[in-house]
């Protein structure tokens, strides 16, 4: 088998990359707990979230681009903040973790009809697309945002008070 | 000169100060459309009855346009999509197929045959026994009595002929019938209108009912009415059927499209157009 050093090779990485207890096995989109309110307590990944990248994944368009519907003071710098959905400046004041966790998961357990997209959902979508083609989706969906980016997220809106 | 320029530095600073939150245009909501000093333009008026219960007023997306966008069409000298028109009155005189027609074979001066027709379209067809939109009866015209190629539903040929037919009706108010024979593909339209698609599960109404007036991103989002079409938009610097828009609107909320000129869009430029009725023909409109 020639590519015998190569498989090990990759699964030596696999191990590497995800050898971290918390890394392997975050919450599946599907298999998130939300209490009747939509909070979601336990972390989707069981690692501590990166304020300072929630704060890009919420400025970035192809990211969260939270910055298209809610004007937050502390990203002031990076223009054009929208008003369709309330201010996010309180929202540490306001919300715990698990709560903002359920909002950015699906926002529609705990605001139901909400038109903030769920950010942690694959399936359920009527006609859902292959990202912003236009055109079918060509496998399975990926959320909008990964388990560890909500995480990061919830970690930035929480230092907001 | 130099007075002007430094006017303009001034605006660019008060701009660049001024509107982080509130996004780039700066539209004037209370302006008045009159087209080269004479063509009073309806943009507010009340809804038509269907919509009573949902909006007190219906505007046009002219309103929310920044107010140099919305000058440009007070002049047609300064209106790019009358360049489109101009061509299209050619093409209008222009034999083509097998018969040995033109438009004009027919329809003598579009001046004169086509007023009003853009007000009522998507119309009933009896003859055909089907809903039609203005692009589905100048295939018809042009396949069934010229023996010409149909045109493609989204590309400029088109846009400029739907341009040229709009213009004749321009200040004229919208009236779509949404009852009798049409009334099961107004009602699928409508359904449409109010169905969440895609990924990101956005109906036309979360933006075009529910958040109008309110900026996303520096986007000002507008009642999404068709009246204005085809527009010329300055991002991409040619005319847009309302097809090629109603794509660009489902893609963007991360969905599969529906096909330009299918039964689905057809349905749904009826119901939006009928959303209209009221305000002024304002094809070619310029947007942003």
């Amino acid at each position: 088998m020639k590519n015998t050093p190569l498989t090990l090779v990759a699964a030596v990485c696999a191990v590497g990359v995800f050898s971290g207890a918390a890394m392997a096995n975050p919450v599946a989109p599907g298999a998130v707990a939300f209490d009747e309110d939509g909070a979601v307590a336990i972390s989707l990944t069981g690692v501590a979230g990166d304020a300072v990248n929630g704060a890009k994944i919420m400025r970035t368009k192809s990211l969260g681009n939270c910055i298209s519907c809610h004007e937050v003071t502390a990203l002031a710098e990076f223009p054009f903040h929208g008003e369709i959905g309330p201010n996010l400046d309180s929202t540490g004041d306001n919300r715990n973790a698990a709560e903002i966790r359920g909002i950015l998961t699906n926002s529609k357990n705990t605001f139901p009809g909400t038109m903030m997209p769920a950010y942690y959902k694959v399936d359920g979508f009527i006609r859902p697309g292959n990202r912003y083609t236009g055109k079918a989706p060509e496998g399975p969906l990926d959320p909008l945002l990964s388990a560890q980016q909500i995480e990061d997220v919830v970690a930035f809106l929480l230092t907001l008070k | 000169m130099n007075k002007l320029t430094s006017t303009n530095t001034l605006v660019a600073l008060a701009l660049a100060g001024g509107v982080v939150f509130g996004g780039a245009a700066l539209a004037d909501v209370d302006g008045v459309l009159t087209i080269n000093g004479e063509l009073e333009i309806v943009t507010k008026t009340t809804p038509p009855a269907h919509l009573a219960d949902n909006l007190d007023e219906i505007v046009s997306g002219w309103v929310y346009r920044a107010a140099e966008t919305q000058e440009l069409q007070m002049d047609d000298f300064d209106n790019p999509g009358m360049l489109f028109v101009d061509i299209a009155q050619d093409d209008w005189g222009t034999v083509e197929g097998t018969e040995g027609k033109s438009c004009a074979t027919c329809h003598d001066n579009v001046e004169d045959s086509m007023a009003g027709v853009r007000a009522v379209y998507p119309k009933w067809n009896d003859e055909a026994e089907e809903v039609r939109t203005l692009a589905m009866q100048i295939n018809s015209c042009r396949t069934e009595r010229m023996g010409a190629e149909p045109l493609k539903i989204t590309k400029g040929k088109m846009a400029r002929m739907e341009a040229l037919i709009s213009v004749q009706s321009r200040g004229m108010p919208m009236n779509v019938a949404i009852d009798g024979p049409v009334q099961a593909m107004w009602e699928q339209g409508k359904e449409m209108y109010y169905t969440r698609t895609g990924q990101l599960e956005l109906s036309c109404a979360n933006c075009h009912e529910d958040s109008y007036g309110l900026h996303i991103r520096s986007d000002f989002l507008s009642q999404g009415q068709t009246n204005g079409f085809p527009v010329y938009r300055l991002k991409n610097a040619k005319l847009t059927t309302a097809h090629g828009r109603f794509k660009g609107c489902v893609r963007d909320t991360r969905a599969e499209t529906y096909k330009p000129g299918s039964a689905a869009f057809n349905a749904l430029e009826l119901y939006v157009a009928s959303r209209g009725n009221g305000l002024s023909v304002e094809g070619p409109s310029v947007r942003n």
